[in-house]
């Protein structure tokens, strides 16, 4: 069991001043676990992330990732952040590539990487396009290209579809399962859209109200493709919107 | 690969596209030819009015000179170095050379300056009081030091230049990396960045644009304080054949002397609009 896990997450508390934001939080993370996080609003998520990518330091707790400390430095830690990110003077490839540029990569593993994720995205039309030649969801997409291609430790996404129109999203979703399937990334998903988070996850933690704890774990076994209108994936929604009833 | 994708802009181009492409580019090109015409229009009218004026002495000859006049000057100057003692190009070379020293020194100290200023908390805290008390102080001002200082030469001159020019290159490059986005300084650093990849890959770049204006606001001061430059004696320049043509009264002379700083100006500055061109990427142009 120990062998496989990615991510261990041990006792972690924050603490601004006086305000505890992050209680006594303690989970692991499977190798190629995609896992949902929901919970009310200002429960601290964004605090929580922002001490997984080592952005703010915890009061207490430790995160390890293959049994070390998490370090961006080190690990290849990615993050898809709510609002859009892409770097306006990068074209799309340049733009997907940048994380590989910064560790330093050898030049044909970069090659390498970025045709694989221009290819899943099917964005080969775009490679040379600058962000202000698109779309918000296809700049969306091209942040979203950028976390996996630095195959990462730890992919973290922040909402990353919070603005999107339901047709998009269901589509973004599909996609983010087969970059998902593709790369074998462990992903930590970021949601306050409770369906969404059942239709991706393979295992959803619930956080409680301020200070955040872990309130319970659900793993959702239902096969993919999911279907949203399925008895069983009803069942599963319906049993964590009532844990969030609850407060 | 081979699913089609719902997104916007992914529609093979047909036949019928690319007519509804070329009739757009002919509109377009269109109107540029009618409002380039717009523009010739307002100036050639001017230029009548002003021919006028002066032929009918509406105006006297003595304080403004036609533009068939001021044309002719403009012409003979070229290569005679009467009343002033030198022609124009000598006085355009003399004048573009101090311009350009002073600019220079002003852009690679002050660009520099201005980028570490808007990274370094520390930094800005060591040089910001002192910059803030300077920064109002008109060039002009600092004449009379600049000549206790450093005499009456090309230094002293290229020195006025270069604090005309130096203030917008600190202000905006300083402004440009201090706006940078933090969610993208956050991206870098969640891909490991060190510091100084976060300066040179997010905060310069993002930085660039309001540099360019910076570096186009620059050129404007420094070019226009040229002339005030060069009340420290001068042999040749175009200020100083400016003050010749007053001493002499020859408005014809003066009039070509500024035309010439106000066309070499607007020269200079689209120059910088290419490389800006050439260096800020992905932005939409205006």
């Amino acid at each position: 069991m120990s062998n496989d896990v990615k991510v261990s997450v041990r006792n972690l508390t924050k603490c601004f001043g006086d305000l505890k934001v992050l209680d006594n939080i303690s989970f692991d993370i499977k190798k190629g676990e995609f896992i949902c996080v929901v919970g009310p609003t200002g429960c601290g998520k964004t605090t929580f992330l922002n001490l997984l990518t080592r952005l703010i330091p915890q009061t207490s707790g430790e995160i390890l990732i293959d049994g070390e400390p998490a370090d961006p430095k080190k690990h290849n830690i990615s993050f898809v952040f709510q609002e859009p990110s892409a770097f306006s003077w990068l074209t799309t490839q340049e733009n997907i590539e940048y994380g590989l540029r910064i560790k330093k990569m050898p030049e044909d593993y970069i090659k390498q990487q970025s045709d694989k994720v221009i290819n899943l995205l099917g964005l080969d039309r775009f490679r040379d396009a600058y962000p202000h030649e698109m779309s918000v969801s296809m700049e969306q997409r091209v942040v979203i290209g950028r976390a996996f291609a630095m195959n990462p430790d730890l992919l973290l996404m922040d909402e990353p579809y919070g603005q999107m129109d339901i047709k998009m999203r269901f589509f973004l979703e599909d996609e983010v399962i087969k970059l998902w399937k593709a790369t074998g990334s462990t992903v930590l998903f970021i949601t306050h859209n409770l369906e969404e988070a059942v239709y991706l996850a393979e295992r959803v933690l619930v956080l409680s109200a301020k200070p955040a704890t872990i309130k319970a774990q659900v793993p959702i076994e239902i096969g993919r493709p999911r279907k949203v209108s399925d008895p069983a994936f009803i069942e599963v929604r319906k049993q964590i919107t009532d844990m969030i009833k609850w407060w | 690969m081979a699913k089609e994708k719902p997104v916007s802009g992914g529609q093979p181009e047909s036949a019928a596209v690319s007519e509804s492409i070329r009739i757009e580019n002919q509109n377009r090109a269109r109107e540029k030819r009618q409002l380039f015409l717009i523009s010739l229009v307002s100036v050639t009218v001017c230029l009548v009015i002003w021919e006028l004026a002066v032929r009918t002495a509406l105006i006297n000859p003595k304080y403004l000179s036609a533009p068939s006049q001021v044309f002719q000057s403009f012409i003979i100057k070229f290569y005679d170095p009467t009343p002033d003692g030198a022609t124009l190009p000598v006085h355009f070379a003399s004048s573009l050379y101090l311009a350009l020293v002073g600019y220079a020194a002003a852009v690679i100290i002050g660009i520099p300056l201005g980028l570490v200023r808007g990274y370094s908390r520390t930094f800005y805290r060591l040089i910001n009081p002192i910059f803030e008390i300077v920064r109002p102080i008109p060039p002009i001002a600092w004449i009379p030091l600049s000549v206790i200082w450093l005499g009456i030469g090309t230094t002293a001159k290229g020195f006025i230049i270069f604090l005309a020019a130096f203030v917008p290159c600190v202000i905006n490059s300083y402004t440009g990396v201090h706006q940078t986005n933090p969610t993208l300084i956050n991206v870098a650093k969640t891909c490991g960045a060190n510091d100084w990849q976060i300066f040179t890959t997010v905060c310069i770049p993002s930085a660039l644009p309001l540099t360019f204006t910076g570096l186009r606001v620059a050129l404007g001061n420094s070019w226009s304080t040229l002339v005030a430059a060069e009340l420290l004696s001068a042999k040749a320049g175009l200020g100083y054949m400016i003050q010749q043509g007053r001493s002499l009264v020859r408005p014809d002379i003066i009039i070509v002397g500024m035309l010439s700083i106000g066309i070499t100006g607007a020269l200079l500055s689209s120059c910088l609009s290419r490389v800006e061109k050439k260096f800020v990427k992905g932005r939409n142009e205006r």
